[in-house]
Parts: C-alpha cells; structure tokens; sequence
C-alpha cells in the first residue's frame, strides 16, 4: 500500500509547489501592472510570500490531529483563495480603490497557506518513508514545481491564458489534487469523508464559474489585441473602457482606441490647454467637453484665476474612473475631486443646447476622433454655434482636431468648420510620441485670430514660449488644403476621416 | 395566434421572403405579441361612421354663429384658421370629428420619445414658396432668408446625417437605391432617370413657370408636362426602356412613400412631380427635408395655437343658402349621448376629403358629386413602438429613415434620430401602406385585422433585418388610417374632376391636400392658406358693396 501511492505524494508536491510559485508570480506580476515599478513590487511580494510561509510553518506545530483532514482542507483554502486571487485584486483595482490592502493581505493568507502544506505533509508521509528521504524527495519535488511553474508562467500561461485564466486553472487545480487526495488518503481520514468532498467540489464549481465568467470580464481576443496587459476593463452604455499596463506606464483605450499614454500624456494635455488658457486674460469660469480623465482638467488648475471647471462627459463610467482608479487619480492629480471641479454626464450638444447658467471664460473641447456619426455630430458647425453662445464674447477655445498628418483633410475640416461658426482660428499642432503629430484649434470669436501665448504657467515639462511660436506652423505634407465643412445634416468629417485613416490601417 | 394562423398572416401581409425569414429565425424564447403592451390608437371609425346615417337625426337643439367656420381640423384647416387671422378676419370656428386637431399629421408620445403617427417631414422649400418659409421661419427653422429668397435652414432641423439606407440581402446600405451588386446596365438605367428628372427639372413654359413646383399650384399646365399624368408610371417606364429591376423597386418605393399605390396605379405625373419639385436646378442634389421627433405635429402644434376649436364634432350636413351657410353636426366631446347642434357661419371652409364633401355638402351636382367620389384614398397602418436599445445591423449604422428592400412597408423613422445621445431607449416608427389596386379592398384588409395581428406583421416584418427585436419592444400601438392620402392615380391630377371639385360651391370653399391630387404637407397648407384668402377677399367685397 505505502509502496503504492508514494509516488502519487510526490506529485502532490510537484503540485503543491507548482501551484505555490504561480500565486506568487501572479500577484508580483499584477502588482507591477498596476502599481508600476516592478522591481519594489517584486522585491515586497516575495517577501511577505516568504515571510508568510514562514508563519505558516511555524503555526504548522499547533495542529496535531486528523492531520490528512486539515492538509487537505488547507489545500482547498489554498486552492479557493489562489485560484480567486487575480480576479479578486482585478476588481479591488477596478472598484475598491484600497488595492495594496486587498494586495498583501490575499498575498499573506496563500503564503501562510502554502507554509502549511509542506510541514503537515512531511508529517503525513513520516508514517511510510524514512526522514533522510522524506525530506531528500519532498524538497526536491518542492523545488522542481517551482522551476515548472517559472518556465510556464512567462513562456505559456500568460501569453495563452492571460493572468485571470491562470489563477483560476490553478486553484482548480488545487482543489482537484485536494479531491483526489481525499481517495488516495481516505484510510487515514478519521470521520465522515463526504462532506470533506463536498467541500472540495464547490470550491471547484466556483472556481469553474470564475472560469466562465472571466470572458466577460477581459476576452482573450481583447488580450491579445493590446500590447500591454489589461488591468481594467468595462463595457459601459456608450463605450468599452480599457486600462492596459506596461513597463511605460499605462494607457486608456476607449472602443479600442488610444485616448492617452501616461508616458506622454502630459505633451497632449499641455499642448490642449495651455495656449488657451494663456490667451485669457484672467480665466474663472472654464467649460470642458469631454475629457472624462480629467487630465485636461489638472492643466486647468494650474491657473490661480480658475474658481470653476465644468466638465461634461457623456459617460458616467469614465468620469467615475477619473476620480476613483488610484493610477488615473495619481495621474490626473485628483483633479476630478478637486472642489473647483463640478461634473456632469451628459450629451455635450444636448447639454449645450439647454445650459443657461453665466457664461464661460474658457472652453476646451477634447472628443474622440470623429470615427461615428455620434461622434462626428460633437464637429459639426451646429457645436460650435452652440458653445459659442455660451462663451464670454472673446473667450477663447481650443479643440483637439485629429492629426493633420494622417488626416490631412479630415483636420483641415475641422478648422473650416469652426471657422464657419464664427470663430477666427489658430490652427496648431503637437508631436505626441504615442499618437504622432497631432492637431488642435484655437479660436475665439472678435476681431484677431489669436496669436501664440507669450507667457506660459511655471513647471510645465513640455511646453515654452521659445518653441511654442513654431507649433502654430504647418509644413508642406500638413499645410492647408480645401475641405467642406461638417454640419448636422451632412457630416463630411466622418466620411473624410475614415476614408484617410483606413489607409494607415 | 397559433403558429399557423401567424403563417397565413405573415404569407398575406408580408410575402414570400418574410415568411421564409420568419420560419428560420424560429420562434423559440421569443416573446409572443399577445404578451406585449400596446393598443389600437387613433380610433375614430365609429364616430366618422355615424355620419352615414344621418336621415335619422333630429333638428339640432342649439344654433351658435360664426363669421367663417373651417371644418376639419387637419394641416389644410388649421392653415386656413391662421390665413384667416392674418388677414384680420374674427369671429373664427374649427370643427373637427377627431378628439385631437392635426389628422395624418398628429403626433403621440411615449415615455422615451415623442414620435409621429403619420406625416413626419417637409422639404425645404425654394424660394418661391414664401409662405411656407415664413411659417418654418415661425417654428425657428429658418436663419435667414437670402436676398434670392431662398431660405438658409438652421442645421439642427434639417435631418441628421446618417439619414437613409436599405437593408439589401442581409446589409445595410448608405441611402435608397440599392447599388450593390447592380450592372453596368442597371447603374447606366439610373443615370438616364436622373437625366430625365434633370430635364423637367429644367423645363419652363411659355409662361415661364417650371413643369413641377410645390406646391403644385405653382407649377405649369403645358400640354406637354400634363401629357404625363395620362400614363401610369409601369406604362411610361416600359415605353421608356426602364427594365431595372432595382430602380423600378427604387421609383416604386416612392410611389407608395408619397401616394400608396403602386407603380401601376401612379400617375406618371406624379412621380416626375415627386422628383422634380425638390430640386432647385437641373445637376442639384434634392432638397433636404426638415424634420422633428415628433413629425409634422410639431408645425401642428404651432398652427393650433390660439384657434378657436370644438373637437369631438362630427359634421353632418353643410348647406349653403344666399346669406349663410348651416352646418349640423354631432357633438360627441361630452361624456353622454352625442348631441345634435348647428352652427350658422356666412362662409364655411370644407377641409374635409373629398368623399365626406360628397356626403355631407348639400346640393352638390351630379356631375361635382361625381368628382368628389372619384378621388381615392389608401389606407395605411403606422405602428409606433418603443424599443429597450436602438437597433443596428451589419453595414451600414442605424439612420432616420430605415428601409427594407423587398418588403411591403416602407420601413421605420427613428424618433429620436435629430437628438442625443444614440443610445438607449427610442420609438421606431413603422410605415405600411396597403396598395391594393382597389382602395376598398385595401381598406378591408386593414380593418380585418386587430392590434395584435399588426404588430406581428410589424415585428416580423423588421426582424428579417433585426432577428430578436420583439424581445426589445416595450410597448407597440398601431393606427389604422383607413383614409390615409389621396390616390395620384393616372388622370387624377388633369382629368379636369380635381379642379371641378376644387371649385367653391355658394358660400362654400374647399381645401384639402387631396384637391391637389398628392397628400403633401405642402399642399394641404397652400390649398388651407389660399381658401381662407378667397373667403376673406369676399368678406371685404361684401363690406365694400352691401
């Protein structure tokens, strides 16, 4: 019997030490995603896994009965709380906000778990081997799954499975060696087996459910269709939200489409805000269509004048994530919990269309490219009309316009199109490394179109007043060309716009 | 409705390949109509049908008086009660049968929108229909007029691009004519149509005056444009070599859009009518429509304001005398018996169609009352329902106006379309004409069916482009217009009985978009706004001259 079922121990702790190593590359790989800084992550994760391992062990010496039972019950928890551990720090990442919390301390609990195991096992199989090849056999197994579980972890089950499908497989896989070893065990389990089973069942049950449930939480289409890994993703009425994470920092992709990078966002938002806000003599009231991140907004408040940013973004489930994802929030500098900053979620034209509070000082308008109708409707000469009503006479705009590299026309509509509204226009643009050379608008209504800013707020990383006199010249491959322009009732920039960027796809 | 009734039902209303469709979406989870909100709506048969008995009725208990009294409360009526004020004429009074003013062009409201239940959008007009400009420009339509007259519309009630595609072989196109897949020859076909457009476009007569203008009063009576109205328009397009089957779908499609027949039953004046008149010059594109969540009841409710109205009457009889004019009507708008009350007015405007004229205005000749009863009327069902989220559909994304190539209806109007976001819920508006050649068997295949009937017929109808909608339907109502436009058959427009009916009768004038042989907006306003000023030329003559 002894001689039978050794080598079914040994892989038990091939398993054991297999499972123990993913959790711990699990939680140090997420930890990087989200928190950045991969090194201090890593170094801190294993760490407190080690430590916690050590806890484990040592609380090992108070357990002394029905030591199979408890061995097979530490390995469901094992299992349960492994198996659940990237969902769960996905969703406390995504709604909770107290990441690090949820982070060490399901860290801690697999560590203590998984120090359990190997001392209560070794204690279990003291009864059939000889010590000097229990602890020779045991550890080398030990050892062996951790190589397994490192060589699988970057090579296999994160470019295949990505990191929720991995945890999951594994504490399934945990719970199934706990099942099993309840059959190759069941001599040594004193009282009633059934319901040690039953248990051992629903973990799996709910850990297949997680399974089935991961496909709506991130696709393994999605996966693969980013570059970086997805640390957060939504499906709201009006869009799918993603958040991915690399090395480079973060991005947010709206239906797909880049929005911003954190490693160069601040060459977008400066390059948006600034010659606007410059322009204005003494700015208070500043309006802000779109630009749920809140990253224009954190521009605006660099300006002592400002007593009040609107922002108006369509979609709740963005505006929500500018205020509360800990990334964003550090990103954005809290600038959506700012108590200058009031928000409201709603169609900009409709909104527009019905505000009648005192007028604006400033406006920037930052929408996603014009890629759909619903889209190219925020274009149209009907918008601007709007929003120039509900501008102080002079106040100036700026625009995000598309690039007018890769949509020469589609830019160069935009601008005819604010023009016709009655704005005289400045047309600019950036270089923004994730997005190339991009386009923007500033105009104001009166006599002069306005000229580059003379003067700059302090501390800004990309802008300055030597360069800026440039941004506001086109060369030749970007330089003006004849367009109609975009109204409600025919909406060229979206014919425009996905003829020209077809061709760069 | 058991699945084979449903099958008859769906084989009868819808043809061939709805039923094919409907049989292989299969019927499994879905929601069955009989479990869905919603309603008959708009019901005013009965009441409109008690005026065919009225030898019975008692002399009426009151008599009021009027300076002029308009009855029928439709577009034509409520532009003559503004014409009338304008002109300084008092001592106004609208009868209308229905509980509410507007006829085809009221308007309902559901909880996510406020949608049309008949006549949803107006051309922008040229610059030689100044009166129309001026009422959009009353609406707020209008931004300027320029120095050509013609007007500058304000672009938020203009129709929204996306505004048109057909769902052809399982896709949605961008517009209405079907070009994917078509010849060379099809394609050359459409060419030479729009070429022929383009020449009427360019016509003028010796007067000067275009082949086709809206409102057609406007346009000419050459012998050479009213030769047209002789033909069908399957007669004209056969001499004509026009075999396309696409653009046959496509000029039919307007055929039973604008007048509800076929294009064996439409004047071929009409449909060069239909065409030409929207276009500003021979090469132009057509003239952009102006349109509203609710439909035309948006202008509608701008016309009512201020008028004097008793809804709830059904007038009876119309007699003109040397003095005056007596109308009896039945009084329903209270909660007991309908009561018998007259009304004495010195002129009366009869905005009513043309076969209520033939039964109720008195004295009428035989050969005007032959007239009157030859001008036909098809009858049409709208259902109206609210979705949970917006359909959408491989192709082409969701647009105002929804067109299924191939299907007896005319597909839906989204009502929210001209606001945001585009998302969510919203009414659907859903058009069907029946153009059976006989009006009259027309008119008994609608009524033989119920609210739940024409809501699967509906639904079934739109689920061969959007499989599952049913399970997104809120609620569905349906109006049965049994007299729903006037027919623009061959002859219709020039065989002389139009004008002879058009012709006022003592102190009684008529208007009614049917007197111009093509139920428009357009004409109901001219016909309403050029009787009132006959009335009010006549009142100022017999001031002048008692």
């Amino acid at each position: 019997m002894a001689y039978r079922r050794t080598p079914l121990f040994y892989l038990n702790v091939l398993v054991v030490g297999t499972c123990g190593l993913i959790y711990e590359l699990l939680a140090g790989t997420l930890a990087s995603y989200v928190l950045g800084d991969s090194v201090t992550q890593f170094s801190l994760i294993i760490g407190l896994y080690l430590s916690a391992m050590g806890v484990g062990a040592w609380l090992s010496g108070y357990l002394s009965k029905n030591l199979v039972r408890r061995f097979l019950d530490i390995e469901l928890g094992v299992g349960l709380v492994g198996g659940l551990s990237a969902p769960l720090l996905f969703m406390s990442f995504a709604y909770l906000g107290w990441f690090k919390v949820v982070l060490y301390g399901v860290v801690f609990l697999i560590g203590v778990l998984v120090g359990l195991e190997l001392p209560l096992l070794m204690r279990i199989l003291r009864e059939e081997l000889d010590f000097k090849n229990l602890v020779s056999r045991v550890l080398t197994f030990d050892y062996l799954g951790a190589l397994l579980a490192s060589l699988l972890f970057p090579i296999f089950l994160v470019p295949t499975l990505g990191l929720m499908r991995t945890s999951l497989l594994f504490g399934m896989l945990n719970a199934g060696v706990a099942l099993w070893g309840s059959f190759i065990f069941s001599d040594l389990i004193t009282g009633g087996i059934v319901f040690l089973r039953s248990r051992a069942i629903v973990v799996l049950v709910i850990l297949t459910a997680g399974m089935i449930n991961a496909k709506s939480l991130t696709s393994f289409a999605e996966e693969g269709m980013f570059d970086d890994a997805i640390v957060y993703a939504k499906t709201s009425r009006y869009q799918r939200i993603v958040v991915t994470r690399s090395g480079m920092g973060f991005k947010l992709f709206l239906n797909g489409n880049l929005q911003f990078s954190s490693s160069d966002e601040y060459r977008y938002h400066e390059a948006l805000v600034h010659p606007a806000m410059s322009t204005a003599a003494n700015p208070k009231r500043i309006l802000v269509l779109g630009g749920g991140d809140g990253l224009a907004v954190r521009e605006i408040l660099r300006y002592p004048s400002v007593e009040e940013v609107l922002l108006v973004d369509l979609d709740p489930e963005m505006t929500k994530l500018g205020k509360s994802l800990p990334s964003l929030v550090a990103l954005n500098k809290s600038s959506l919990r700012d108590a200058r900053t009031k928000v409201v979620n709603a169609d900009a034209m409709t909104w527009l269309a019905s505000y009648e509070g005192p007028l604006f000082d400033v406006a920037i308008v930052d929408f996603p490219d014009p890629n759909n109708f619903s889209l190219g409707k925020l274009y149209t000469r009907r918008l601007y009309r709007l929003l120039a009503s509900r501008l102080e006479p002079e106040a100036p705009i700026a625009v995000q316009s598309t690039s007018p590299l890769y949509a020469r026309i589609s830019y160069w509509c935009i601008v005819e199109t604010i023009k016709a509204s009655g704005f005289q226009v400045s047309p600019y643009q950036a270089t923004v490394p994730s997005f190339g050379v991009w386009g923007y608008v500033l105009a104001r209504r009166g006599p002069d179109p306005i000229g580059p800013p003379e003067k700059l707020p302090e501390g800004l990383r990309y802008l300055n007043t030597d360069s800026l006199g440039a941004m506001f010249k086109f060369p030749v491959d970007m330089g003006p060309v004849p367009t109609e322009i975009n109204r409600l009732n025919d909406q060229r920039l979206v014919r425009y716009y996905e003829e020209e960027w077809r061709r760069w796809q | 409705m058991n699945e084979l009734a449903r099958r008859d039902l769906l084989r009868a209303f819808l043809g061939a390949p709805a039923l094919w469709a409907a049989s292989c979406a299969g019927r499994k989870g879905q929601r069955n109509v009989s479990q869905m909100d919603g309603g008959l709506v708009l019901r005013r048969e009965r009441l409109g049908h008690r005026m065919r008995d009225v030898s019975s009725l008692p002399k009426p208990s009151t008599w009021s008086e009027c300076q002029v009294a308009v009855v029928g409360g439709g577009v034509a009526g409520l532009s003559a009660m503004r014409e009338l004020e304008r002109l300084g004429i008092g001592n106004t009074l609208l009868l209308e049968l229905d509980e509410h003013v507007g006829g085809t062009s009221q308007g309902g409201a559901l909880p996510a929108s406020v949608h049309p239940w008949g006549a949803h959008y107006v051309t922008v007009p040229l610059a030689a229909n100044q009166p129309l400009i001026a009422l959009l420009g009353e609406v707020g339509a209008v931004e300027e007029i320029l120095p050509s007259g013609d007007p500058v519309m304000a672009e938020q009630h203009l129709v929204a691009d996306p505004s048109e595609r057909v769902f052809y072989r399982g896709r949605w196109y961008e517009g209405l004519f079907p070009v994917a897949g078509a010849s060379a020859d099809e394609r050359a076909q459409k060419e030479r149509f729009e070429s022929e457009i383009d020449r009427w476009v360019e016509f003028r007569d010796a007067e000067g005056k275009p082949a086709f203008a809206l409102p057609m009063s406007l346009g000419s009576r050459d012998p050479r444009v009213q030769a047209l109205d002789t033909l069908s328009m399957s007669q004209w397009m056969l001499a004509n070599g026009y075999t396309s089957p696409r653009l046959r779908w496509w000029v039919e499609y307007a055929c039973r859009d604008d007048y509800g027949t076929t294009l064996a039953d439409t004047s071929a004046w009409s449909v060069f009518f239909y065409f030409a008149s929207r276009k500003r010059a021979a090469g132009a594109s057509y003239q952009e429509v102006v349109t509203w969540p609710e439909g035309n009841s948006h202008l509608v409710d701008h016309l009512r304001r201020g008028v004097a109205t008793r809804t709830g009457h059904a007038v009876v009889s119309v007699e003109t005398g040397p003095d005056g004019v007596s109308i009896v009507a039945l009084d329903a708008s209270g909660t007991g018996e309908p009561k018998v009350v007259g009304v004495r007015a010195r002129y009366v405007v009869m905005a009513t169609p043309q076969f209520i004229n033939a039964r109720v205005v008195r004295g009428l000749s035989e050969e005007r009352l032959d007239a009157a009863r030859s001008f036909e009327q098809s009858p049409w069902m709208v259902a109206n329902m609210q979705v949970r989220e917006r359909p959408g559909g491989a192709g082409f994304p969701l647009c105002w106006d929804n067109v299924l190539f191939d299907s007896p209806s005319l597909g839906y109007v989204v009502a929210t379309h001209q606001k945001g976001p585009h998302r969510g819920p919203t009414v659907l508006t859903y058009y069907y004409p029946l153009v059976d050649s006989d009006a009259r068997v027309a008119r008994k295949r609608l009524l033989e069916l119920g609210w739940e009937e024409w809501a699967e017929v509906a639904l079934s109808d739109l689920e061969r482009a959007h499989p599952g909608l049913r399970n997104y339907v809120e609620r569905i109502d349906v109006a049965r217009w049994g007299h729903g436009m006037v027919r623009s058959t061959p002859g219709r427009i020039w065989d002389g009985r139009r004008e002879l009916a058009a012709r006022p009768h003592g102190r009684v004038h008529f208007a009614h978009s049917d007197l111009s042989g093509v139920a428009l907006f357009e004409e109901a306003f001219d016909r309403g706004n050029r009787a009132a000023a006959e009335v009010a030329r006549r009142i100022a003559t017999e001031a002048n001259d008692p």
